[in-house]
This record gives C-alpha cells, structure tokens and sequence, in this order.
C-alpha cells in the first residue's frame, strides 16, 4: 500500500509537470512512431453498410497499443530514481512493449509469463531475451496470465525501493487503472482530432476489444464527452461484464469471472491476449453506468472476422482486435443501423497469431 | 477487548512466548488432527486458513496447499463444519482472503466464524484504509481484525495499524510472501517500531521456518507464527505425530 501511494504521488506530480509530459510525447514521436493514422476502411465499410474509420495501433512500435502505457511508466521509473521494470504478460504484447522501452532507457528488466503462455508464445519469449530481458516462467496456479500478476505483484513486494511495476492493462489497485488510461487516453485524443480531418465531428460508435480494457479505456477517453456510443468487445470466454460478479483480486474492486464461493474462474479464450477473468474497475463503472456497452464474441467468430479484414483492407489484425471486428461485423445494420460512422480501435496487428490461425485453418488444433 | 488480545496478553504478560502455528483448513481428510497434535505440543493459539484460488501474498507452498484443499470442495462453511469437531481450547485465528469473505457476505462471515470458535482473522490484501467495513461487521461478534506491520511500513502508518489492530499486531519479517527465509529478516526492527506506540502483542511472522530462527525471533517479539515449513510438512504427508514432533522441536526452542 505504501508503493502504491508513493507512485500515486509520483504519478500526479509527473503529469502536471509539462517537461514529463513533453518527454513522454517527444518520445512516443520519435521511436512509438506516433501519431498513429486514422484509415478509413472503404471496403469493408462498403461491404457492411457502414462508414469506418479505424484507428491504427497496429502500426506503433511493437505492433500494439501497450507501448504508449510503457514509455509512460518507464520514464516514469526512472523520474522515481528506480532501475528496475517488472511486468506480467499473457501473449507477451505487454512483456515485449515493456522490454523495448526498457532497453530504449536502460532499464533492468524482468516480465513473469504463465509457463502455458511461454509455450504458446516461444518466439515473444526469444523477443524480450534479444532486447535484453530475463523471462520468468510461473508455475503456480494455473500458470497463465491471472498467475503471472500474481507472481508479479508477489516479487514487487520484495523489491519495491529499486523496482516499478510497469503494469499492462487499467487494472490492478489505484493508481494503476487511472495512469493507464491516461497514458493511452493519446489513442482517442489523436483519433477525435483525425477524424475531424475527414469531416466527421463525432462517430456514432466507438468500438474496441477488452480484456483488462487498456486500448478501449484509452481510445474511449477521447469520446467520453460525445454523444458516441462506446462499445466493448469481450471474448465470450473471458468475458467478465457478460458472466461476472462483484470481487476483489490484485487490489481492485470490479467485476470478477468467479464461482459462488469466489474463487476465480480461469478465462479461455482464443486469443491470450483476453484470457484475463477481470476487466478494469473503470469499465465495471461505465458498464454499471450504461455509459458504455459491453458485449461478447465466441471463439468461432474471431478466424472469420481476422480473414475478412485481411481480404477486405490488407491488414491482418491481432486475434484479439478481430473480436471487435467479429462483433462489427455481426451487428452492421442490426445493433449498429446501417449508415452508422464507426470508429475502430485497431488496437494491433496479428502477426504474432499469423501460426495459430494457420494451424486452425487446417484443422490442427 | 476482545478475547483473542486478553488471552494472548495473559500468556505474555505470565511470561510465555508464543508459538501460533498455521494449518491450511480441509488439506487433508484429518487435518482437524494436526491442529490438535499441535496444540498437545504447546501451540498457544492456531492460525487457520481458508483457501483463495489466489493467494497473492503466499508462496508456492501455501498456494499448492490452497488449491489441493480446493480441490477437495473445501469451503469457509466446510471448515466452520469441521471446527466442531476440533478439541482444542487455545485461540483459533482464520486467515483467509477480502473476496471470500465479500463473497460470503462480511457480517454473515464474521458471524459463522465467530459461531464456530474462531476468534480472530487475517486478511492480508485488506489494506488499512479498506478495513472499517470488515472490522464494523465484527464489531457484534468476538472476532478480532489482525493487521501486519512490514518492514517497508512508514513509522507513521505503523502507529495506525497498531491503534487499530486487535489481538496482536502480526509483524511481517521480510518484504516477501510467505515461505522466503534468506537472510537475517527484519523482525526486531518490525517489532521495536511497534512498540513505540503500543503493548500489544507483537507476533513476528514470514521466513520463520527453523526452530534455530524461531528462538532468535522470540527473543525479540512476544512470539512467532510458523507456517509455511510446517505446511511443506503436511503436503509430504506428515502425520499427526510427525506434527507433534515438528511443533515440540519449536516449542523447546523458543522456551530455552
């Protein structure tokens, strides 16, 4: 609890400080490759009945959203005098983008990865070692992402005087779930102003995928004060608004995929990237609030979503985004009425699943 | 004052140091046994835990008792089953963790723990500005909040945590989960920046996992909390004798 308000107090001081903030711009232009586009999707959108835009995240350093959270809490760390990230990861998206921007500072670096994961994703567990960090296995529990925070958290109780906890998603105890979102709240703010450019004041949907909830909190934060609907994909296996209740785990308080006793439920899903049995408090508020809705795509409809925006656009996206995709999909000229402008967080890009979906094409698993 | 304090102050203030050993509630079909063995053997109070699927401030072993007491259905209205038939006349101390308890409903949780004899818990990841809900639904029953005092504590929050503690103050060694026991630990210190403020009983708990370290830990403290050494035990199938013996070697340590 100590760690937690002293990064709290890090943390707001920081972001009111106009050097850090500037640092944290100069550096997301100059290696993130931000500002990301905005693309319209002509042909998919044609396709649908639909106009859409999405946002390209896909095209940020390490091909995802996570690196605007980590360069924000790796300079972060260093600003706190500490030498030391440690980070969770599910697929790795998170480990690798934390790993990147601990070598581009010369940070020390270790990321917890469930054994499961490290065997699904051998070659994001080569990435981290070539950039210089060390991958520790977790073999407790059942050895997936929920089990890596777990181990994560553990280890910084030990070392938080040299150590931060560069965590990936808006998740975790205060003020994690607000830092996060501030720092990828670029995603909207960037996105708001590009569509602007294209003539549209504000999009009818917001639309993007949700494990923890990082990329949809982020883009999100652009439209929370417009008339857009904001919508939220989960994976039906993962799926905690959809299937869960009121809990506590990893010091927050949101909503849990649990069993009656409240004991966590272990999530599955096709892309590891949404196997997490929480989401962030902030979208158990929105949820609650009915300011954002949440809905739920099945592993069957995911293969079929990240084929036709490969064949439709030319981009192969994350299996994760593809949810969204699916759910766009689905819902063109039902839940969203035809003629709808949508914005779609292309939250990243899918080619570290481009082996996974070839072996589900053939029938291999 | 509640009775977990009163007892635990007479024993200290009679001059006795006190060994609370801990025990994964519903391991094992006898588990119920090994308490009991324990207490034959000079345990002054017993630690009971009752499973999380995660268990964020313990180690590896806690954990895999956890789960293996899980996966035999084990729940807190199992254990609070089981506790009738235990035949032990020392404090019996839950340690479970915020979602069960939630789960369960706070006052109706502090209610069937206090009906089954239980007359103390610990919740760890409770930080102290989230226990007035907790300690307010025990406030009808004799159920004391325990609270942990590590070695990171500023000396300002260690004076609210002593203030609002109740029974005994548990005073974490190590800036670690439970079962980590390299080097010296820092338990005196704990326990020297509780007792600027408070008497209570100060218990030093977190690496204490040889009779050797226990006695050095008492020296220091009111006494020690042994968990994870005698749960490794208990996972390698010890039996209620080999309990017996493990808790004798560190009740003549702690006495000499």
């Amino acid at each position: 609890m100590p760690a937690c308000l002293e990064l709290e107090a890090a943390f707001t001081e920081a972001w009111n400080d106009t050097t850090f903030v500037d640092e944290y711009h100069t550096v997301l232009r100059e290696f993130a490759g931000r500002p990301t586009p905005v693309t319209p999707l002509t042909r998919l959108g044609e396709h649908l009945g639909l106009r859409i835009f999405a946002k390209r995240e896909d095209l940020a350093h390490t091909g995802s959203h996570k690196i605007n959270n980590v360069i924000g809490q790796t300079l972060l760390t260093k600003r706190m005098g500490k030498r030391r990230v440690i980070a969770e990861t599910g697929a790795g998206q998170h480990g690798v983008a934390t790993a990147t921007a601990a070598a581009r500072l010369g940070l020390e670096c270790t990321v917890f990865m469930g054994e499961v994961d490290t065997e699904r994703q051998i070659l994001n567990v080569f990435r981290m070692e070539l950039l210089g960090s060390r991958v520790v296995p977790v073999t407790t529990g059942s050895r997936t992402l929920k089990d890596a925070v777990n181990e994560a958290m553990r280890e910084w109780v030990t070392c938080v005087s040299d150590t931060h906890y560069c965590i990936g998603s808006v998740m975790g105890p205060h003020p994690f779930p607000w830092m996060v979102r501030e720092f990828q709240s670029i995603i909207g703010q960037e996105a708001a102003r590009q569509l602007l450019e294209f003539g549209v004041d504000n999009p009818d949907v917001v639309i993007a995928c949700v494990g923890g909830g990082s990329n949809a909190a982020g883009v999100f934060a652009g439209f929370a004060n417009s008339p857009a609907r904001l919508v939220g994909i989960e994976a039906a296996g993962g799926s905690a608004v959809g299937s869960g209740s009121p809990g506590v785990l990893h010091g927050m308080r949101s909503l849990l995929m649990q069993d009656e006793f409240g004991q966590i439920e272990e999530a599955h899903s096709i892309s590891a990237g949404l196997d997490y049995p929480g989401i962030g408090p902030e979208h158990a508020h929105l949820a609650q609030t009915g300011r954002a809705e949440y809905y739920a795509i099945g592993d069957e409809d995911v293969i079929p979503a990240l084929q036709l925006l490969s064949e439709k656009e030319g981009i192969i996206p994350a299996l994760e985004t593809a949810h969204a995709v699916a759910w766009l999909a689905r819902e063109a000229g039902h839940a969203i009425p035809s003629g709808s402008t949508v914005l779609l967080n292309l939250s990243g890009r899918g080619d570290k699943d481009v082996a996974q979906v070839q072996a589900i094409l053939r029938g291999e698993s | 004052m509640k009775s977990l304090e009163r007892d635990l102050r007479a024993l200290r203030d009679a001059g006795r140091k006190l060994l609370v050993p801990y025990f994964m509630g519903g391991v094992s079909e006898n588990w119920t046994e090994h308490v009991e063995a324990a207490v034959l053997a000079g345990a002054d109070a017993v630690e009971i835990g009752i499973p999380f699927s995660d268990p964020m401030m313990d180690g590896p072993v806690i954990q895999e008792a956890a789960l293996r007491a899980l996966s035999r259905g084990t729940t807190l209205d199992s254990i609070c089953d089981d506790l009738v038939r235990l035949d032990v006349h020392v404090p019996l101390i839950a340690m479970t963790y915020y979602n069960i308890v939630l789960h369960y409903g706070l006052e109706r949780s502090a209610g069937k723990l206090s009906s089954s004899g239980i007359s103390g818990a610990i919740v760890p990841d409770l930080a102290l500005e989230e226990t007035e809900p907790w300690i307010a639904a025990c406030d009808d029953t004799d159920v004391a909040t325990v609270l942990i005092v590590a070695p990171s504590t500023p000396p300002q929050r260690v004076d609210q945590l002593v203030a609002t503690t109740q029974g005994f103050a548990y005073a974490s060694a190590r800036m670690a989960v439970t079962g980590k026991s390299e080097g010296g630990g820092e338990g005196e210190r704990v326990v020297r920046s509780i007792r600027r403020s408070s008497d209570v009983p100060a218990l030093i708990g977190i690496g204490i996992t040889t009779p050797d370290q226990a006695k050095q830990a008492a020296e220091v403290s009111d006494g020690v909390i042994v968990g994870t050494a005698l749960v490794q035990t208990i996972l390698n199938r010890a039996s209620a004798s080999d309990v017996e013996s493990f808790i004798r070697e560190f009740r003549s340590a702690i006495d000499n």
